[in-house]
């Protein structure tokens, strides 16, 4: 079971509470972890990734493990702390603005 | 009896205010899709409680929500905003070319005859039509392609198409307008374009007649009288008597021709309304003074509209989405300011009351008028 931790925006948006509990056939990594969460709620699609390019926007960031993966090749393996359900994968929305 | 529904999008969500035919009390409804910015929301001409929203922000990107019981409850539909083919280029602000990117949706507008059809103005320019209720969305990539797309460029806003006036009397032709490229008309429902320019002068550019490159802010047409048209330039206010093929300049005897939004008033076609402001660099009106301006001879001659606006100390900006009229009689005016008041009036603009005052910034008003 993967736990994913999305920002408050898009918990309003896709109209939940928590964290998303969700399980990821084959390989753990940002690709399939967010395809799974959007799979499950299409209105995020977009939100986090661009729809053609599938590029991370410039101000989500991903986090796990008090590591900033978001530089990270969308197909990397996440730790296995993610891939276990022992810590969430955290998309947080970058602190910007004033 | 007849109500009144206002759609108010703004920096930080969208209000629903409703009233009954009086229009003095009103029922406020929001924030929705509080923290995100609602550059436009619209109704269908066919089905009032069919509202759609533009929602976006700068961390998440494009939301588009949809509404079937007037902005009660809302459904998030589609959102990917795909150019069609390869994207190429406009020009950047330094002359240089730029790759197009998708930003987002400044204006919805439903077509004339079916709910779900429904067409989105986009920065970076182009046009896009959902016939399924908003779920998906295709470019009509004749306008983008144009000869001149790859020389346009952005205004101070963004290169945003921020008008889409569909023409009652012609199902096939449409105008759209675009910050700062122009006006466009087809007549083939959005195969091809011509840009509709000639006449306007902007001195701020290197040809000041240019076909194409010109700052319009908005345009407006009296659904009784589709062959006249007027606009909002960057400066100057304009009017064509013929389906936009020629523009002659109407700001008169304004204290300022520039500003951001024009409208018409529901039943008398050479009624008009704009909002001067003092100059591009300074978003606020002429000394302090908030006034609506109106014409009742199609331009060149205004009146300053100011019972119950502040007339002192006021620098708010009123965007080009911000300014709306009912239909009822007489002809409400309602307009929102980058201050977050809303102001309403029930005669047509003689006297004005707040309707609210402490919104986030304004970005647009659309009026409802409900059987």
């Amino acid at each position: 079971m993967i736990r994913v931790a999305l920002p408050a925006h898009l918990r309003t948006l896709a109209r939940l509470e928590g964290e998303v509990k969700l399980d990821v056939a084959g390989a753990v990594t940002q690709r399939s972890v967010l395809d799974a969460v959007e799979a499950r709620y299409p209105m995020l699609r977009g939100t986090m990734r661009d729809h053609v390019t599938q590029q991370r926007r410039a101000f989500v960031r991903f986090f796990a493990c008090g590591e900033d993966l978001s530089g990270e090749p969308p197909d990397t393996l996440l730790p296995e702390a993610v891939a276990t359900g022992a810590e969430p994968f955290l998309v947080v929305g970058a602190i910007a603005g004033g | 009896m007849s109500a009144i529904r206002l759609l108010v999008g703004t920096r930080k969500g969208a209000f629903v205010m409703t009233s009954d035919g009086q229009r003095q009390r009103w029922d406020i409804s929001g924030p929705h899709f509080g923290g995100w910015e609602v550059y436009h929301l619209k109704g269908s001409p066919v089905d009032p409680n069919r509202v759609y929203a533009s929602q976006s922000s700068s961390w998440f990107g494009q939301v588009i929500q949809r509404s079937n019981d007037g902005g009660q409850t809302w459904e998030a539909v589609g959102n990917d905003f795909a150019y069609a083919g390869a994207p190429g280029t406009h020009l950047w602000y330094d002359g240089t070319p730029h790759p197009w990117e998708f930003k987002r949706v400044w204006h919805l507008e439903p077509s004339l005859t079916d709910p779900d059809n429904v067409y989105a103005g986009v920065e970076d320019a182009a046009l896009f039509r959902s016939v399924d209720g908003g779920r998906t969305w295709q470019e009509l990539a004749g306008l983008r392609g144009h000869p001149s797309g790859r020389s346009w460029q952005p205004g101070a806003g963004g290169m945003c198409l921020h008008t889409i006036i569909l023409d009652p009397s012609e199902p096939k032709r449409f105008f759209i307008a675009i910050s700062a490229a122009g006006v466009f008309r087809t007549d083939d429902a959005g195969e091809t374009w011509r840009p509709m320019n000639r006449g306007l002068r902007s001195e701020s550019i290197p040809n000041p007649t240019a076909e194409v490159g010109h700052c319009v802010h908005r345009i407006v047409m009296h659904p009784s009288r589709p062959g006249v048209l007027f606009m909002q330039k960057h400066w100057d206010v304009m009017r064509s008597d013929d389906a936009g093929e020629s523009w002659r300049e109407v700001s008169g005897n304004l204290p300022s021709d520039f500003g951001f939004p024009v409208h018409v008033h529901a039943h008398e076609p050479e009624t008009l309304y704009v909002v001067p402001i003092k100059s591009d660099s300074e978003h606020y009106p002429p000394e302090g003074k908030l006034r609506v301006y109106r014409s009742r001879t199609g331009g060149n001659e205004w009146e300053a509209l100011t019972q119950g606006l502040p007339q002192r100390d006021c620098y708010v900006n009123v965007l080009r989405g911000a300014l709306a009229v009912d239909a009822l009689e007489p002809c409400g005016v309602y307009f929102g300011t980058t201050g977050g008041q809303v102001y309403g009036s029930t005669d047509a603009g003689d006297r004005w009351a707040p309707i609210v005052r402490d919104l986030p910034a304004v970005l647009s008003v659309e009026a409802q008028t409900l059987p």
